[in-house]
């Protein structure tokens, strides 16, 4: 991105605030720049690229009018009148390019300089923006310098007056070494400039190395001295195919083309006489054989001219070497650069790896939240709620219909969650007393019914919704992401559901372990007869589990709605995967939830990691390591114990 | 029980059966009551949605893989068996009743019938006068003691009376080991057992 | 007890298929080839395709009400039997199609060429010119239809043998299954999996070689072949359920464990019926897919299975005319509403659209049925029959009401 052009398009800024300038400043005469002006009107008027160098730093020079003038001329805002006069047209108003006057009724010929001309005007610029006062202006010209470098600049900030806002310091200095690795002539600054930088991961650093390893390919019969060789390929090895060699002694013209069978056929084509080819009929060229014997006829006859052999060919192959060779002359720069990639890419691979982590993690909690209900039921009530995932599309839909009541984003997510937890609690309570509870000790039944209910409330969320996907926006506080640097990077919104899972993972223990429900909880899972006879109502026991599972399901809608489109088949989308992870983890035990979520988060990350574009796969090969799984685990990574865990 | 049966894989031990001694420890329950190790569990379990026939036929010795079962016809000669076992078992009247609406003791019964079918060379009942009548009980008891005449039969019973009834050797289990073996009135005069079981 | 003949034994399995005879001959007489054209051609397609989700119900009842696996994957079965059947048919049609095309060029094509040619026709629009490795035989009839058996066969076994050999079972095992078609449909969505991706193959209602016959007639035929596949495979689930295999594998269902302790290698069992209604649900789905024209991956979804069960617990399960009963009623039913023939139900205040309404009313119809007449439809025979047998299923262990089951009674 070293055209000028582009570099103009990244300007805005900085031009908007050079044009205020302009048209800011009192209207009082630049005598040194309209003396340089009127000498050079011939220059100004149609500029050459090679030469327009030493006017534009004269002008530059002048002071801020100077710098408002070469802006002006950069942006194909100066105009030439037929008598001479320079004018600044902005938006409606034009004024003298040179006192700054207000011009009115001229009609100025637009100057179009071309794009050399003003990526020159523009370093220009930006070497005097470097050296201006206002810290801000400084930082701007930075920027515009990192996105787009040029050997100028590296010349302009090397020229600029000392950096004294440390910060800005620093990135200058950074700066300086990525421009000096791309543009310094010295190759020995250059590669101290790659040692000092080595092992660094930034984007920049990296982009900075690409251009000094890029190779191009070339074919010689010995070994190049004059050039600065990557590396040596042998045809048929290292992805090199001996047809990729041909090919390249083909473009070359050192060899001759194959015969396709395509330019077989056509040839063939192009002498077809009464039917017959070189005395072989038609009918017969419908093999292989056939054509070649055609071809081999026309051969002889001398209408054709003969075709490369592959024993040609290969001798062709053969007798040539093949090298990459790199752009870059210098030899020593290539290695130091390629050092550095390496380092780069060693350190880049941990980060990646930190980074997958932290993927994994957030989507492990997302599997957790939507699967801690379903484990819950299944756990105490043998269970399988098929229409767990609608419970978690409805906490989905309670959470955009507050939205829509509440118009603050913070305040409808506050009122969502408990909502959530109410609508989908007394669901699923209803769902138990009125289902559930009359298939007791039938789970294939209950596994049906509920799948029932699933269709039902799935059909019942479109006609109420309608079947597009409803927006559920987080609060600005939850937008955008923690960035830790080019790499590592993880939005806010997953770290909340991350917090959000940890929360009721707690919540889940304390309830378990501290509460008397919980205790309730725990004797009817292990022996609900034994439970029963010591007072404790299994029925009122199971509603309330089925309640709380089902509520936790409706947390987990709001949680999944907030990065995900709201549509009736939301809960669809992740009731397999919450089967799996409970499968996975076993039954009946929070731990193995977790652990479940866990594996399931981290295995698909990593898979989808080896192919990233191509998910489906990804799914695919995850669900049959979770069908392999089970052959050794049949009861999950943490299995229950004791005679409850007898299914 | 449950690792003579393959229901269960000990800690460590052995488990040998039959001629050659094999080990039983290899392999799985169907095999296990392949080789000739029939048990009779607690509770009644047979197959309540079919007839006591129905019962009597799967339990017959015969081929048990997949597909003889599948090409298995009835012949005069099973079905005469399958009549002489209901009626040994006193189930002559109710061979085409549902085995679910027998009662409790007629269930015992058939599934001692079905343990009979199976032939066994070594047969372990647990328990199997629980929650029987009197009159069951004494049928029960005549059952097994004429079971015992053609094979070996273990029977895991803590009620005396039932135990006395049958009239065998004893022998006292307690926490996995071998308290005492005898005569019925050798163990209960035992005083471990005394000990362990009635309590000071 | 003198032994009666297998068809007197059991006389539903006559009445099923006379039903099915009569409903075959009136359907021709009523059909536009060969009668009075009051049923139109689609409608012909619609009852032969219902005849094909019967044959599948059929195999599920198998699986689920007799062996007492509630398998959610049968309908991977019943696509990839589609699948194969439908890769003869697409290429045998391409090829045919390609090669009048190329009988004009001056040069007769090369075997090679024209495959090339064909390949190209099928696969450009996933971006892909080459024939993939799984189309190797894709050219021979009988060689499709033999992986049409053979290749959900062998899916079953493998799969069936891991799963029934570590002893997973109940709503872990119905997991399971819906997993494995989950995984088999993402597998195909993937256009470089060779199967098109999620255009999936089409155009399969044309019969390559029996071009010049009428889709009228076609249909018909398709008619006649889905009703006799369905009348055999019928004769064959009767007859596998009749004998002691059917006690046993009821017996299965009822408890596992016991009939382990007799002696039955119980895992044998269940991969042969398992097995073996994969294949019968792989040759319902090879008939169903040249009538309905089109397959893709999303027939795979693990949601048509769980339809598939629906309707056989409608049916009522663990009878055979019941699992059919179901997958015809509800099949058609559903068709009917949904496809917005249906009339709309004015009520004060609120006008039902039936397309937008019938899946409510399916779902929650569904739970009436699992609560109230568990033993679905076909429970109304009994009931008019007068043999209403107490429910003894479930069983409960006296005090300890709810606390063991069965089977942990004999842990």
């Amino acid at each position: 991105m070293t055209r000028p052009h582009a570099l103009l398009r990244h300007l805005p800024a900085l031009i908007f605030v050079l044009a205020l300038l302009a048209t800011a400043l009192p209207a009082t005469a630049n005598t040194a720049l309209e003396q340089i002006v009127t000498n050079n009107l011939e220059q100004i008027q149609r500029p050459s690229r090679r030469t327009v160098q030493p006017l534009i730093a004269q002008i530059a020079a002048t002071g801020p009018e100077g710098l408002a003038f070469l802006s002006a001329w950069a942006n194909r805002n100066l105009g030439l009148t037929d008598d001479g006069q320079l004018l600044i047209t902005s938006g409606k108003t034009t004024t003298d390019a040179i006192t700054g006057q207000v011009v009115t009724g001229a009609e100025p010929k637009m100057l179009r300089p071309n794009s050399g001309v003003r990526g020159l005007i523009e370093s220009a610029l930006v070497a005097g923006e470097i050296a201006s006062p206002d810290m801000a202006r400084r930082a701007a010209a930075l920027d515009s310098m990192a996105r787009s470098s040029s050997a100028e600049h590296l010349v302009a900030l090397r020229d600029a007056p000392p950096e004294t806002d440390p910060a800005l310091a620093a990135r200058r200095a950074r700066l300086e070494k990525l421009l000096t690795i791309r543009f310094d002539d010295d190759s020995a600054a250059r590669i101290a400039a790659i040692q000092d930088m080595s092992g660094d991961v930034g984007l920049d650093f990296r982009a900075a190395l690409n251009p000094l390893l890029a190779t191009h390919r070339i074919v010689a019969t010995s070994a190049p001295a004059d050039q600065n060789i990557a590396r040596e390929l042998t045809p048929g090895r290292d992805d090199f195919s001996r047809d990729t060699a041909y090919d390249i002694l083909k473009s070359e013209g050192v060899a001759q083309a194959r015969l396709t069978p395509t330019a077989q056929r056509d040839t063939l084509a192009a002498h077809l006489q009464d039917g017959a080819v070189a005395g072989v009929p038609v009918a017969e060229l419908s093999t292989t054989v056939g054509r070649d014997r055609a071809y081999e006829a026309l051969e002889a006859a001398g209408t054709v001219s003969p075709a490369a052999t592959d024993a040609e060919a290969d001798d062709a192959i053969d007798a040539h070497r093949y090298f990459d060779v790199y752009n870059e002359p210098d030899s020593d720069v290539t290695d130091a650069a390629r050092a550095a990639q390496r380092a780069a890419e060693t350190r880049l691979m941990a980060m990646k790896g930190v980074d997958l982590g932290l993927d994994a993690l957030s989507l492990a909690s997302i599997y957790f939240l939507a699967a801690i209900g379903l484990a819950i039921t299944f756990g105490v009530m043998r269970v399988i709620n098929m229409a767990h995932g609608e419970f978690i599309m409805m906490g989905a839909y309670t959470a955009y219909v507050v939205q829509t009541m509440i118009p603050d984003r913070t305040g409808s997510l506050i009122i969502a969650l408990p909502a959530a937890f109410i609508v989908t609690f007394l669901a699923g309570v209803l769902l138990e007393r009125l289902v559930i509870r009359h298939l007791a000790k039938r789970p294939l039944e209950t596994l049906l019914a509920t799948f029932g209910v699933s269709i039902a409330l799935q059909q019942l969320a479109k006609n109420i919704f309608g079947t597009q996907a409803r927006p559920l926006t987080a609060p600005k506080w939850l937008e955008g992401a923690i960035t830790i640097n080019d790499v590592i990077s993880i939005s806010t919104i997953r770290v909340a559901i991350f917090a959000l899972a940890l929360l009721f993972l707690g919540l889940f223990l304390f309830i378990m372990k501290k509460t008397r429900l919980g205790l309730e909880v725990r004797a009817v899972t292990q022996n609900p007869g034994m439970a029963a006879s010591m007072g404790i109502n299994p029925d009122r026991i199971a509603m309330m589990t089925f309640g709380l599972g089902s509520g936790i399901a409706g947390i987990a809608g709001v949680a999944i709605g907030l990065f995900a489109q709201v549509t009736s088949e939301l809960g669809q989308n992740y009731i397999v995967q919450s089967f799996m992870t409970v499968v996975v983890g076993g039954v009946g035990n929070i731990w193995g939830t977790l652990a479940g979520a866990g594996l399931i988060g981290i295995l698909s990350k990593v898979i989808e990691s080896f192919n990233p574009s191509n998910t489906l796969a990804a799914q695919t090969f995850m669900i049959l390591f979770i069908v392999i799984f089970i052959q050794f685990r049949p009861r999950g990574i943490i299995p229950q114990k004791g005679r409850a865990a007898e299914v | 029980m449950d690792i003579v049966t393959g229901k269960t894989r000990p800690d460590e031990g052995e488990v040998k059966f039959g001629d050659h001694s094999r080990s039983l420890l290899k392999m799985n329950e169907a095999q296990i009551a392949r080789a000739g190790v029939g048990r009779k569990f607690q509770r009644p379990t047979v197959f309540e949605d079919q007839s006591v026939a129905d019962n009597l036929t799967m339990a017959l010795k015969a081929n048990r893989s997949p597909f003889p079962v599948l090409t298995w016809r009835p012949s005069p000669a099973s079905d005469r068996r399958v009549a002489e076992l209901a009626a040994e078992v006193g189930l002559a009247d109710q061979i085409d009743r549902k085995a679910g609406e027998l009662g409790h003791g007629q269930k015992q019964w058939l599934e001692i019938g079905m343990l009979l079918a199976q032939e066994p060379r070594l047969l372990l009942v647990d328990e199997p006068a629980a929650g029987m009548t009197l009159a069951e009980r004494e049928q029960t008891t005549t059952l097994l003691c004429r079971l015992a005449e053609t094979r070996a039969v273990v029977v895991v019973e803590h009620d005396m009376d039932f135990v006395r009834r049958l009239d065998c050797k004893v022998t006292v289990l307690h926490q996995g080991s071998v308290l005492a073996e005898g005569s019925l009135d050798h163990v209960t005069r035992n005083r471990e057992v005394i000990e362990v079981y009635l309590g000071r | 007890m003198a032994r009666k003949p297998f068809i007197l034994r059991n006389p539903s399995v006559l009445v099923v298929l006379a039903v099915l005879a009569v409903f075959t001959v009136i359907v021709t007489l009523m059909s536009q080839a060969y009668g009075t054209g009051a049923i139109p051609t689609s409608m012909v397609k619609v009852l032969g395709k219902t005849l094909c989700l019967a044959l599948a119900a059929v195999a599920m009842d198998l699986v689920w009400g007799y062996l007492g696996i509630l398998s959610l994957g049968q309908m991977a079965f019943f696509a990839l039997g589609g699948y194969m059947i439908g890769q003869w048919l697409m290429y045998a049609r391409t090829e045919t199609i390609v090669a009048a095309s190329m009988a004009n060029n001056p040069i007769p094509p090369t075997p090679n060429e024209l495959q090339q040619a064909v390949a190209s026709q099928i696969f450009g629009v996933v971006g892909a010119a080459d024939l993939p490795l799984l189309w190797s035989f894709a050219h021979s009839l009988t060689a499709q239809l033999v992986l049409m058996v053979a290749v959900p066969g062998l899916l079953a076994l493998i799969f069936g043998w891991l799963a029934f050999r570590s002893r997973v079972n109940g709503v872990y095992l119905s997991i399971l299954t819906q997993a494995m078609t989950l995984a088999l449909a993402l597998w195909l969505f993937q256009n470089d999996s060779g199967f098109r991706g999620n255009n999936g193959l089409s155009g399969l209602q044309n019969i390559p070689g029996l071009e010049h016959v009428a889709q009228a007639r076609l249909s018909v035929w398709f008619l006649w072949a889905s009703a006799t596949v369905l009348a055999l495979c019928y004769l064959l689930a009767a007859w596998l359920v009749s004998g002691k295999f059917g006690s046993v594998i009821r017996a299965i269902r009822d408890d596992e464990t016991r009939v382990r302790f007799l002696g039955y290698p119980v895992e044998g069992f269940k991969l042969v019926v398992f097995t073996l209604a994969a294949m019968i649900t792989a040759i319902a789905g090879a008939l169903y897919y040249p009538q309905a024209g089109i397959i893709n991956p999303a027939e795979l979804a693990p949601i048509a299975s769980i339809y598939l069960a629906v309707w056989v617990a409608i049916g009522g399960r663990g009878r055979l005319y019941g699992a059919m009963i179901g997958a015809i009623v509800v099949s058609l039913l559903s068709s009917w509403f949904t496809g917005g023939r249906a009339p709309d139900l004015h009520l004060p205040g609120y006008t039902v659209s039936w397309v937008d309404w019938w899946q409510v009313v399916l779902g929650l119809s569904f739970v009436l049925v699992t609560l109230f007449a568990p033993k679905g439809i076909a429970g109304i025979f009994d009931w008019l029959g007068g043999a209403v047998s107490p429910r003894r299923q479930g069983k409960d262990l006296g005090p300890g009401e709810g606390s063991l089951t069965e089977q942990e009674a004999q842990a």
